[in-house]
């Protein structure tokens, strides 16, 4: 595949995604109310778009207009933006430490509010409509910025998703990338167990996308694809499905109600050591 | 400015067209809902006059995203549609969203109260000005005439804010030979003594017919055009309120439920004003008789013969 990582950057992207996923879980133990298995499930698609030149992005200027704009539409699920915007300057590292603590803008569910974030997060089946419109408005000017879009599979069962997926289609978009975490869990069950919408792939190729599909903690695989998709421009808009674990690497991955588990301190305290290493995969 | 009769869309609409030659920072969307004057800008605009189909969720969520990158929007649709079945949006995206970004984003909807007769309660909007009134950050206007709906295109674009239009889908008679009071909110269109008939919408034109009657009979009551319900001119509207015995609110939503009669409840409490509120507007429920407008108020009980028999008690 083009776009092929060094073995170097390759191992430095893999080594950020460690921290955060290390970061995310000690914000979890700092502020349990956070969403932490939607939040470990996106972590690599965070990483590759922020450290792997994917995204264009002025952190001292979060709203320069130069920038791609990256909408996040599963709000409750992207804690694990915290540490990246931090770490990339959005503003500092301390922050962390203040999570959903009077007079942090570091909530529960992220607001505007945070250096980074585009629009308004958490209320689902937003996100792809309002980057939509952000294409539209690219196209118009002549710009043509990328805008990239991240939604949770289980808020596909919201029917605003798919009026934006028919519009986006319909107009050409192709500066509008959607990033599906396909998780697949919902807030009470498996998705295919609360409302079957597989094969997802081919409804959307079906409704007029470019799809693409890979696995979503896979660096080596994902960063390439969406370096692909990215760039694409054939009067399409397109989709990367990026098969993901929910809750990765922890006691409550994969089950069923991890939306709204909680992973408990001590269990922080023995996934995440001092010098950061790898507890999983 | 004219007395003609006019629909408010018309009004709008052919001002928007005139700024869309000049000013390319204009989309115009739709949900798959026309005018004759559309159609120029259809045909002018293709680029930047887009029908996102029957889709109203889509068409706030679209209008938010153009807004973000610096348009001014206006997006048109049936009232109850671009109020109820997107609230939500227009809660999260416009509203909220709007105490951080800039969004002018200006909703038009069309069908003000029972102006589609015919159409019955799917198609009819008691609720509306309400919960749009509801919403902080959002202004809401409801003209009872076209020279309102067309002053109102200067203040779309320099106010960047979301707005939301409340038109009459019926052309009605011009009220303002001169300019329309914008920044007042409301007009007195007739001084009267003791008694003042406050209307907001079509049923102005309701209070003025009652207001001539009434003058028949040696009882010279006032009427007021309000249509500035979030941006009115607090002061000016004590005076108004202050210099009257009795007001009687006239509104074609849901009465006691948050429209124009609340807002004046809570202002002349809010004031101290020692004043008499009587509301006239829709009972809570929804009805399915076929009849026409004035039928329909007169069988919800805000007819001409009850604004009369409430006013000269």
């Amino acid at each position: 595949m083009a776009n092929q990582l060094s073995p170097q950057k390759l191992e430095q992207l893999k080594a950020k995604a460690q921290w955060v996923w290390n970061q995310t879980l000690l914000l979890h133990k700092r502020a349990p109310e956070t969403r932490v298995a939607s939040s470990l499930s996106d972590v690599e698609t965070f990483v590759c778009l922020y450290y792997g030149d994917l995204l264009q992005y002025d952190p001292k200027n979060p709203r320069w207009e130069g920038r791609d704009r990256f909408v996040i539409s599963k709000g409750h699920g992207s804690i694990s933006m915290y540490p990246i915007l931090a770490d990339c300057g959005f503003f500092p590292l301390e922050e962390l430490e203040r999570i959903c603590t009077a007079g942090s803008f570091l909530g529960g569910i992220p607001d505007p509010i945070i250096p980074g974030y585009e629009t308004i997060n958490g209320s689902l089946g937003h996100g792809l409509g309002v980057a939509s419109g952000m294409a539209l408005g690219q196209k118009n000017k002549g710009d043509d910025r990328d805008v990239l879009v991240l939604v949770g599979d289980g808020e596909l069962s919201e029917g605003s998703n798919w009026e934006a997926i028919m519009f986006a289609a319909h107009h050409g978009l192709d500066n509008l990338t959607l990033i599906i975490d396909d998780n697949g869990i919902g807030m009470l069950d498996l998705s295919v167990n609360i409302l079957n919408w597989t094969p997802i792939k081919a409804k959307l190729d079906t409704f007029g996308w470019e799809v693409f599909e890979v696995d979503g903690h896979d660096i080596e695989q994902l960063h390439p694809t969406l370096a692909q998709a990215k760039s694409q421009r054939k009067g399409k808009p397109k989709v990367v499905i990026a098969k993901t674990i929910k809750g990765r690497g922890t006691s409550i991955e994969n089950h069923p109600l991890s939306h709204i588990l909680m992973v408990k301190a001590d269990e922080v305290d023995r996934l995440v050591d001092q010098d950061g290493a790898l507890q999983w995969g | 400015m004219g007395l003609e009769k006019k629909t408010m869309r018309d009004a709008l609409l052919d001002g928007i067209y005139q700024k869309m030659k000049e000013d390319k920072k204009i989309f115009f969307l739709t949900a798959d809902f026309g005018a004759p004057v559309l159609d120029k800008i259809r045909a002018e605009f293709p680029k930047r006059c887009i029908n996102v189909s029957i889709a109203e969720q889509n068409l706030i969520n679209v209008a938010t995203g153009l807004a973000l990158e610096g348009y001014t929007v206006f997006a048109y649709a049936i009232a109850p549609f671009i109020t109820m079945r997107c609230y939500e949006q227009v809660r999260v995206n416009l509203a909220i969203l709007s105490e951080i970004r800039e969004l002018n984003v200006n909703l038009i909807g069309v069908g003000a109260g029972f102006s589609y007769d015919m159409s019955g309660p799917t198609h009819q909007a008691f609720e509306d000005l309400a919960i749009m009134r509801l919403l902080p950050n959002v202004e809401v206007f409801c003209p009872a005439e076209w020279n309102t709906a067309a002053a109102l295109l200067d203040h779309a674009l320099a106010s960047k804010k979301p707005k939301y239009f409340r038109f009459d889908s019926k052309p009605q008679p011009g009220l303002y030979e001169g300019p329309v009071p914008l920044k007042t909110g409301f007009a007195e269109l007739k001084k009267g003594q003791g008694t003042c008939l406050i209307a907001t919408g079509y049923p102005v034109h309701v209070a003025l017919k009652a207001a001539a009657q009434l003058s028949s009979e040696g009882n010279e009551v006032g009427v007021v055009d309000f249509f500035g319900l979030k941006t009115f001119d607090p002061d000016a509207l004590a005076a108004l309120m202050g210099r009257y015995r009795q007001i009687i609110s006239l509104e074609e939503t849901f009465v006691g439920k948050g429209g124009l009669d609340s807002l004046l409840l809570y202002f002349a409490n809010e004031r101290g004003i020692p004043v008499k509120i009587k509301v006239l507007g829709v009972p809570e429920n929804y009805r399915f008789e076929i009849a026409s407008r004035d039928e329909l108020h007169e069988q919800r009980g805000m007819g001409l013969s009850q604004i009369l028999a409430a006013a000269r008690r």
